[in-house]
């Protein structure tokens, strides 16, 4: 029998230290739906995704009340819409996020991804009238998150999609501008973007994947940190060697779950994503694992060498816990849904070019940030092709997810609910990048050799 | 199949008792108990064979919440592979 020691290391972690599953996400092909008519198609895209997620959230319920581990999230992910809708005869995508929307109503998930497209190289015909219908699709839907990819290490950064999606995103923020721009909250801009990640926004169905697979993200802050509380002062070698015990601790009970939730559901078992999740809970932060590594406010100088030590050794434990890992995998350092880093951006120690620098060592991006405003479509587009150049340089996913908050200014403050938490309006810089994204065409692929 | 319960309360008469009469009516096997008290805090764990349990799994969770309740105790029923998983390699 498992003795009693780690009876309670288990329930401490589950009652203590928010340890759950933090999403079971249905990837669902919506390739065989094309038709020319978009009523039908949308017709068939809602048939399909509540055919075989009709279960989805009743096998999570299940599973969380035998196995006593909250499941925070179920999800759904879909085929891009660019191209499973690509067929169709109309300019309006909105149809399809509209019966997006009312398939995820019907299967009870909180969210459903895949409002997509991926243009790295360049736009087809429905990419382009994807991406002009992101701002209504989003404003007019609840649960629908769209994700553009707008570069990638072979195939470069696409500047023109990079200057479209700037203007996207502020006429996202404008038409939802009651709610704080909260439409910008469910787009998010990639670099690299991987099909098979569980998380939204910017979870999508890649065309890779099977007809239906299971993919869990675990989340584990809490756990991380209370775990380093009790090695104060000791060398990193012991930091690394902590996160990698509790890292493979948390990733098996993603394992457990995935493989549980994929035989159930009678779907392939697709991946287990690694990442660090954190919520705007206290205890549930990557900002304070970071600070308990030894720096006193998130993003003072150390910061992004304790996320990259942070980062790495998650993986290394989480990697041996998983038969298949995929996804994002490592540490997400969200703004808003992120209680430390909420303080240090309030704080004015975490900026948004500390930020930046953290995100060529970590997990995705510049995730959940309100800026002024006032920021200019080019300065979105230009922030958004830094980090993307970043992703295509270093090999990694990158990806922004900005909030150009309108009528609000440094110092205030949106309010997002729920997991999506409040974000602090974080300074930009001032000075112009006109010129720079008016250039269009594409940043070419870069050297693989020659590292420097 | 095997679960593991947890029961944590402030000590008192009987809740070792009221567990196990729980456990019978609805048909459930214990096979080991580790059971302490803490600053005057009732800890035990049972590890039970729910397999001819005559009730559903969530019938099962009812009854020990029910009887948790009445005893003035948490009590909580997980199946083994969790813990396994975690700690077994």
């Amino acid at each position: 029998m498992i003795n009693q020691r780690e009876i309670i290391e288990t329930l401490n972690m589950i009652d203590n230290q928010h340890l759950d599953i933090r999403t079971i996400t249905m990837g669902i092909s919506l390739r065989n739906c094309a038709h020319p008519d978009p009523e039908i198609c949308a017709q068939k895209m809602y048939d399909k995704i509540t055919k075989y997620a009709e279960n989805l959230v009743k096998t999570g319920e299940d599973l969380e009340r035998e196995m006593g581990i909250p499941i925070i999230n179920k999800r759904i992910s879909v085929t891009p819409i660019a191209i499973a809708a690509e067929s169709c005869e109309t300019e309006d995508y909105t149809i399809f996020a509209k019966a997006l929307d009312k398939a995820a109503k019907e299967c009870g998930v909180n969210f459903i991804g895949g409002f997509s497209a991926l243009v790295q190289k360049g736009f087809t015909i429905g990419d382009r009238r994807l991406i002009s219908s992101i701002p209504e699709a989003l404003a007019c839907t609840d649960f629908v998150c769209s994700s553009v990819n707008v570069g990638s290490t072979r195939a470069g950064i696409n500047m023109d999609a990079v200057k479209l999606m700037g203007e996207t995103i502020k006429k996202t923020a404008d038409i939802t501008k009651d709610r704080d721009g909260f439409g910008c909250a469910k787009l998010v801009v990639f670099c690299n973007a991987v099909e098979d990640n569980p998380f939204m926004a910017g979870a999508f169905h890649g065309v890779g994947e099977p007809e239906c697979a299971i993919n869990v993200g675990v989340s584990g802050p809490g756990v991380v940190y209370n775990a380093l509380k009790g090695i104060k002062g000791e060398p990193f070698d012991v930091v690394a060697e902590t996160i990698k015990k509790t890292a493979f601790k948390i990733t098996r009970m993603g394992q457990l779950i995935a493989c549980e939730a994929s035989k159930r559901l009678g779907a392939e078992f697709g991946i287990v994503d690694l990442s660090l999740a954190p919520t705007p809970a206290t205890g549930d932060s990557v900002a304070r694992i970071l600070e308990e590594i030894g720096v006193e406010v998130c993003g003072t100088h150390g910061t992004t060498a304790a996320l990259a030590l942070l980062n790495d050794a998650v993986k290394k434990g989480g990697v041996m816990a998983s038969s298949s890992v995929g996804g994002l995998s490592g540490a997400f350092i969200p703004v808003s849904e992120d209680e430390g880093m909420i303080a240090a951006a309030e704080k004015g120690t975490l900026t948004l070019d500390k930020l930046e620098a953290m995100t060529c060592v970590c997990s995705v991006g510049l995730d959940m940030i309100a800026v002024p405003g006032d920021t200019s479509a080019e300065t979105i587009s230009a922030i958004i092709a830094d980090e993307a150049a970043i992703g295509m340089i270093n090999n990694k996913t990158t990806a922004v997810r900005i909030i150009p908050a309108p009528n609000k200014t440094v110092g205030d403050s949106i309010e997002m609910g729920g997991l999506l938490g409040t974000a602090p309006v974080m300074p930009v810089h001032k000075e112009s990048s006109f010129d720079f994204i008016s250039r269009g065409g594409r940043i070419p692929a870069p050297l693989n050799s020659l590292k420097n | 199949m095997n679960a593991i319960i947890t029961v944590v309360g402030k000590d008192k008469v009987g809740i070792i008792a009221g567990v196990c009469v729980a456990l019978e009516k609805i048909n459930v096997n214990i096979l080991d108990i580790s059971q302490t008290v803490l600053q005057n805090m009732f800890t035990m764990n049972m590890l039970v064979d729910i397999k001819n349990a005559n009730v559903d799994y969530a019938k099962i969770v009812e009854a020990l919440d029910k009887e948790g309740e009445r005893l003035g105790v948490s009590i909580r029923i997980q199946k083994e592979e969790i813990f396994d998983a975690m700690h077994k390699i």
